[in-house]
């Protein structure tokens, strides 16, 4: 059992998660990472195949950086606003360093430029926690994706 | 069933945009391209290295499974069974020693021939079928099958020419150096895309847009119009190669032709440049080599991100794209990784591919209602003559595409050019 306070502090990580990158708030997004963190995009089919190709792969917080200046400065991507909803959220483990294995279902809905939407990803998040100062951050993100056909295209993450 | 098609100019440089939204076209497609006399890709060999390996897939609309037999041969056959039409196989990826479809139990081994139908002879003398039912005659449509360099290919008709003629000497050459060694397989990325597949065949046939669209690969010096590079063909116009050599160009040149406010290379550094680090891998300084084939598959090297992309057809508005990435057997742990992170450049979310996707459902949506008379205009790198250029601002591959289109619809302007 982990405190009643920790666990607060972990679904309100989750709420800011969704409300950044529900809100066009990339730069706070990155925010809620640690320095030393990895961010990744799985389809389920590689996962359960054993294989390594990612969607999006980002080794440490550098290289979301630079995908957040890529998307704002040098991409052309959909016009559309997401939705997610992150629910099903257990902590898991501690791990040796003082962090906690966290899992979480996600639904991420999409809208269009003209008001029109639909499902776009569902999955798992597959995480580890760790206190960064007065907070808690993500120190590793896996987003499994459940439906892996991406639809149109993938530009902000999930 | 014929089609009328009224080309404004024989050379397509204009091409009605009904073509992408007719249902009858479409039908046609399926009949005279993807089941007509051309090879379409399949998969990669590597895929199924075991006996019993398989892998479904799709040719145009049309289900397929292909598999390793107990004396590794490879075949495909159409997955739908012979007794109502079911999917014999329902997974992506498996190894089996016979497929039997689920819905009445009929078996068929890995060759497609139906070995096995339950209660054929009824139960008690009761039921089954009649003495003269022939079970050779049911077997899995089967298509042909030719390997090339660990590439599988498939084609469902008679007449098609042997594969390494179909290729020609340039698509031979690309793929044999991008297949040079044995290969492992990294895994799929897979994109649900809402236009018509064709904008896709031609989104890779397009130079013109590569620079233009893709800011990244202007930015960062990837490939830009300014390098050197340009678009190599079969005789018969019909597959695409577009390359460009790296470091072939400097900012300045860069900046010279697409104006500062086109350039970002000065404000924007990548903070973790290993995303870009080019490894030459193969005796030419080439970082970017893309061939496309008629009709369905195009492979590609940008930088050291390797993969085949298949195009899988799903009506008149939507296709599928499934992207296979490999590096080499004798890779290295670094190596890989290496490729596993350039492959952020790649794929529905690539930083360099990304926007095809939106360019071709804006168009697709854009010009669905178009009377006969509205037409695409395809004239970068000039009008008439179809060949190679040796330089990036073209898109004459586009029309070589509608020239064997044409052909093998048979729909040819009078004085078609080929
Ligand atoms: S449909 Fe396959 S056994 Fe009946
Ligand atoms: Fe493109």
């Amino acid at each position: 059992m982990i405190a009643a306070e920790l666990r607060f502090a972990i679904d309100d990580l989750f709420a800011d998660y969704g409300a950044c990158l529900d809100n066009d708030r990339l730069e706070d997004w990155l925010e809620l990472f640690s320095e030393d963190c990895v961010y990744k995009i799985v389809p389920r089919e590689n996962a359960e195949l054993g294989l390594p190709v990612t969607l999006m792969l980002c080794e440490n917080k550098n290289m979301l950086r630079d995908r957040i200046v890529s998307l704002r400065q040098a991409n052309e991507y959909s016009v559309h606003t997401d939705k997610h909803l992150i629910t099903n959220v257990r902590v898991k483990d501690t791990t040796d360093d003082g962090g906690y294995s966290v899992e979480a279902n996600y639904t991420m809905y999409q809208a269009d430029n003209e008001g029109s939407g639909s499902l776009y990803s569902f999955g798992t998040y597959i995480d580890e926690v760790v206190h960064d100062g007065d907070a808690v951050k993500f120190r590793r993100k896996i987003v499994i994706v459940d439906n892996w056909s991406i639809p149109h295209m993938l530009s902000t993450p999930i | 069933m014929s089609l009328n098609v009224e080309w404004q100019r024989s050379d397509y440089s204009r091409v009605p945009y009904w073509l992408y939204h007719d249902p009858d076209v479409y039908a046609r497609e399926q009949e005279l391209i993807f089941r007509g006399p051309t090879w379409s890709y399949l998969c990669l060999e590597a895929e199924m290295p075991e006996p019993g390996d398989f892998r479904t897939t799709w040719v145009g609309d049309t289900p397929v499974l292909v598999n390793r037999d107990r004396d590794g041969t490879i075949h495909a056959m159409v997955n739908r069974c012979a007794h109502r039409g079911a999917a014999v196989c329902r997974h992506a990826h498996g190894n089996t020693k016979v497929h039997t479809c689920i819905y009445h139990r009929w078996s068929y081994d890995l060759s497609g021939e139906l070995i096995g139908i339950p209660f054929q002879r009824g139960i008690g003398g009761q039921g089954g079928m009649d003495d003269d039912f022939d079970k050779t005659e049911h077997s899995l449509r089967r298509l042909r099958v030719a390997c090339y360099k660990g590439i599988v290919f498939g084609t469902f008709s008679a007449a098609t020419e042997p594969i390494e003629d179909y290729l020609g000497p340039m698509m031979c050459g690309h793929i044999s150096r991008l297949m040079c060694k044995p290969l492992r397989v990294l895994g799929y990325q897979r994109q649900s895309i809402h236009g018509n597949w064709k904008l896709y065949l031609e989104n890779l046939r397009d130079t013109y847009h590569a620079s233009l669209l893709h800011e990244f690969l202007v930015t960062f010096g990837l490939d830009r119009a300014t390098q050197k590079g340009g678009v190599e063909m079969d005789a018969r116009h019909r597959h695409n190669l577009t390359y460009a050599h790296a470091g072939s160009d400097s900012d300045a040149d860069a900046k010279a032709a697409y104006g500062d406010h086109q350039l970002n290379s000065d404000k924007l550094t990548l903070r973790d440049p290993r995303l870009l680090e080019f490894r030459q891998e193969y005796e030419d300084d080439r970082n970017l080599a893309i061939s496309t084939m008629f009709p369905n598959a195009s492979f590609q090297q940008l930088n050291n991100s390797l993969a085949t992309r298949q195009v899988q057809s799903k009506g008149i508005d939507a296709f599928d794209l499934v992207w296979t990435y490999f590096g080499y057997a004798d890779d290295d742990a670094d190596m890989t990784d290496h490729r596993l992170r350039q492959l952020n450049l790649f794929g529905p979310g690539g930083l360099v591919s990304m926007e095809d996707a939106e360019a071709i459902e804006i168009a697709h949506r854009a010009s669905r209602h178009e009377g006969p008379d509205a037409a695409a205009v395809i004239e970068v790198g000039g009008k008439g003559e179809i060949s190679d250029r040796a330089y990036r601002v073209n898109d004459v591959p586009i029309r070589g595409f509608w020239s064997y289109y044409a052909e093998l619809m048979d729909i040819e302007p009078e004085g078609a050019v080929r």
